[in-house]
């Protein structure tokens, strides 16, 4: 293990995560379904990375096999996840095993996850704070008054109203607002280098939504973390991402930060997604643009692009057979065969 | 908490009333009476008593009083004097019958009942979180056999196998050398060497039932949210496991333990009966078939007063055990 852990990459310094070309694949009776077909992102150390995608496109997939925490029956088919601490300590997480103690030496110390309902995401029978004690525990080794006394300022950390009473109290006694961030304090019990936030506001009010997200935002900057934003609304991802990552059918289509993603989109699918988006003022009185067609079924992925058969641009003998490569324009990535077009005459969502 | 248990105490009391009256008419639902049954014996044996002797024998008993004097009767001298009545054909206080095969019963019930669990809990997350594994499967047969397999059966069985190939002597729960000696280390070796085949039986029957369920309710917990949240805080498969959804899918096993108790009192008859064990379910048996109506009487009044008395621990246990019950 130690070897393991020692092993020295070649990271660029500012470099906290790498995931390269990961592949998750799931064998079902109906056939092999690739949820996640050659995924690659990084997040530089204390930057926030949105990640959207509609569901079923592999997002929270590839955040679960950062921490090792596929389902059961899914396949690690493949790539590699490689994280490097401040300290200069390097982790190849994609050798771990599933229940490896490496892993769980990660697992809530150097990354932390907040889960997209907060309903069901901590334990009914349990208090918040013996949960998060129970973490603190584990990876500080405080005893249980220390213990106590951390839990009770990482509730307050997480602008919990009284924290010194609800720190017995048990999560069905909350509001969902207040079980975030319950679950928002125990994520972050450990000072973690990296934060995967799984959806968080999904489940919630927009009132709730902004508070919870104004949050994420100062803890961000308090602790110095980089966070991992996974969300299927562009909205909450322009309002708290650097940069952002459009997933498609379990690849990363395009990669850009938050001001290209918006205004200078190079991937159709980005463009019509932010076509699909209500705005105030504009087109009035005109039917939402929608993207046409269905997500194809995971059996049936179409060969070449797998957006060719909803896309507007599609060009018959190129997007329907050839996989697009990664194509860049200086920190922009684009999956299209045409997306130079798009660099020229910048199309305005 | 304090007020929730003393309501639910004041509540069991007027429901105890009506059951013991009840469970009065029902002994009495049957045609005829102690005196019938007696005289239908004694004429199977050969022996003969006149209608006018039957009928000095009802006057004797009280059986000629209207059915609400004999119950007030009945359950006057219950609750002021704790005198359950008088067993007809025992010839006996009901109180000493009960209490002699009570301690034993409760006994050989309560180690089966520890033991049902001790096997059932581990093997039914062992299972759960190793779904579709060889020994899952394994203990899915097993179960299904045990379940599948009566108890009296299994009890031949093992009877006859210890005495056939063990040579070990069974049946009953003492050897006749120890049955009317005084306790000694010797009478204590010799009563557990007799326990195991009742415990046994007992214990698989239960268990196999109850892996099923605690399969059932394991797979349900280990698919939630809070389990993967679990994981994601670095704790170890075992500790996750057994801290988290194991303390959720308990609550329908403590939910249960009220019936046992009843269940524990009546013990499993057939079972008893094929073992010839010295508990108290063959007692009710007898008493039921003979009309011994004080017998069978106070028998259903103890049932009914460890139901709802086991129904209330449950309760309580439950409030403690559940924040979101005890909170509700």
């Amino acid at each position: 293990m130690g070897s393991k852990t020692m092993k020295t990459f070649d990271m660029p310094q500012e470099r906290l995560l790498d995931v390269d070309n990961v592949q998750v694949h799931f064998p079902l009776r109906e056939g092999l379904v690739k949820a996640v077909d050659g995924v690659s992102y990084h997040v530089n150390k204390g930057e926030v990375l949105g990640i959207v995608g509609e569901s079923g496109s592999g997002k929270s997939i590839t955040a679960r096999s950062i921490m090792r925490l596929l389902p059961k029956r899914a396949v690690d088919a493949g790539g590699q996840v490689r994280m490097q601490l401040r300290s200069g300590e390097q982790f190849d997480l994609s050798s771990f095993g599933r229940n490896s103690r490496a892993i769980r030496q990660v697992r809530g110390k150097h990354i932390g996850m907040i889960f997209q309902e907060p309903m069901t995401a901590l334990s009914p029978v349990h208090t918040i704070g013996a949960q998060i004690m129970r973490t603190v525990q584990l990876h500080m080794g405080l005893s249980r008054a220390a213990a106590r006394e951390r839990a009770i300022d990482l509730l307050a950390k997480v602008q919990m109203p009284r924290p010194e009473q609800l720190v017995d109290a048990f999560p069905h006694q909350l509001s969902g607002g207040m079980r975030q961030r319950a679950m928002i304090a125990l994520a972050i019990s450990c000072d973690p280098a990296l934060l995967i936030a799984d959806e968080p506001t999904t489940a919630l009010d927009v009132t709730t939504e902004a508070q919870i997200l104004e949050l994420l935002k100062r803890l961000q900057s308090e602790l110095g973390m980089a966070i991992i934003f996974i969300t299927h609304n562009f909205g909450v991802v322009a309002d708290i991402a650097d940069r952002v990552s459009v997933m498609y059918l379990g690849r990363i289509v395009e990669t850009a930060t938050v001001d290209d993603i918006f205004y200078a989109p190079k991937h159709p699918y980005t463009q019509a997604l932010l076509r699909s988006i209500p705005r105030l003022g504009v087109d009035q009185g005109r039917r939402l643009p929608t993207i046409p067609g269905m997500v194809p079924d995971p059996f049936s992925v179409p060969p070449g692009c797998t957006f060719n058969p909803r896309c507007s641009h599609a060009l018959s003998g190129l997007c329907d057979t050839q996989t697009p490569p990664e194509k860049r324009f200086g920190s922009q990535m684009s999956r299209c065969h045409i997306a130079e077009q798009f660099a020229q005459e910048p199309v305005h969502a | 908490m304090l007020a929730f248990i003393g309501n639910r105490a004041l509540l069991a009391i007027p429901t105890l009333i009506f059951i013991s009256f009840i469970s009065f008419v029902i002994i009495q639902l049957p045609p005829g009476d102690y005196v019938t049954a007696y005289a239908a014996q004694l004429r199977h044996a050969g022996e003969y008593i006149s209608p006018l002797q039957e009928e000095m024998m009802r006057d004797q008993f009280g059986l000629n009083d209207p059915m609400i004097v004999q119950y007030w009767r009945w359950i006057s001298d219950i609750v002021l004097r704790g005198d359950f009545g008088y067993s007809l054909e025992w010839n006996a206080p009901v109180s000493t019958l009960i209490w002699d095969r009570l301690m034993l019963t409760l006994a050989i019930s309560s180690a089966s009942l520890v033991l049902t669990w001790a096997i059932a809990i581990p093997v039914g997350v062992y299972s759960a979180s190793r779904q579709y594994s060889f020994l899952d499967h394994l203990f899915t047969v097993f179960g299904f056999l045990g379940k599948g397999i009566p108890d009296f059966l299994l009890a031949l069985i093992l009877m006859w196998l210890a005495f056939a190939y063990l040579n070990m002597d069974v049946g009953g729960l003492f050897s006749p050398e120890f049955q009317n000696a005084p306790w000694s280390l010797a009478k204590l070796g010799n009563l557990l060497s007799h326990l195991w085949i009742p415990l046994v039986v007992l214990a698989t029957g239960g268990a196999a039932g109850l892996i099923r369920v605690m399969r059932a309710n394991m797979l349900d917990e280990l698919g939630k949210p809070y389990v993967e949240t679990a994981y994601a805080q670095g704790l170890s498969e075992a500790r996750v496991v057994w801290t988290y959804p194991v303390r959720v899918a308990l609550n329908p096993f403590i939910s249960t333990v009220g019936w046992a108790l009843p269940a524990l009192f009546s013990g499993d008859v057939i079972t008893a009966v094929v073992l010839n064990l010295p508990t108290t379910g063959p007692l009710l048996l007898q008493a039921l078939k003979m009309q011994d109506m004080y017998l069978a009487g106070s028998f259903i009044l103890i049932l009914s007063v460890f139901t709802v008395v086991g129904t209330l621990i449950s309760d309580i246990l439950l409030a403690w055990f559940d924040p979101r019950i005890r909170n509700a």
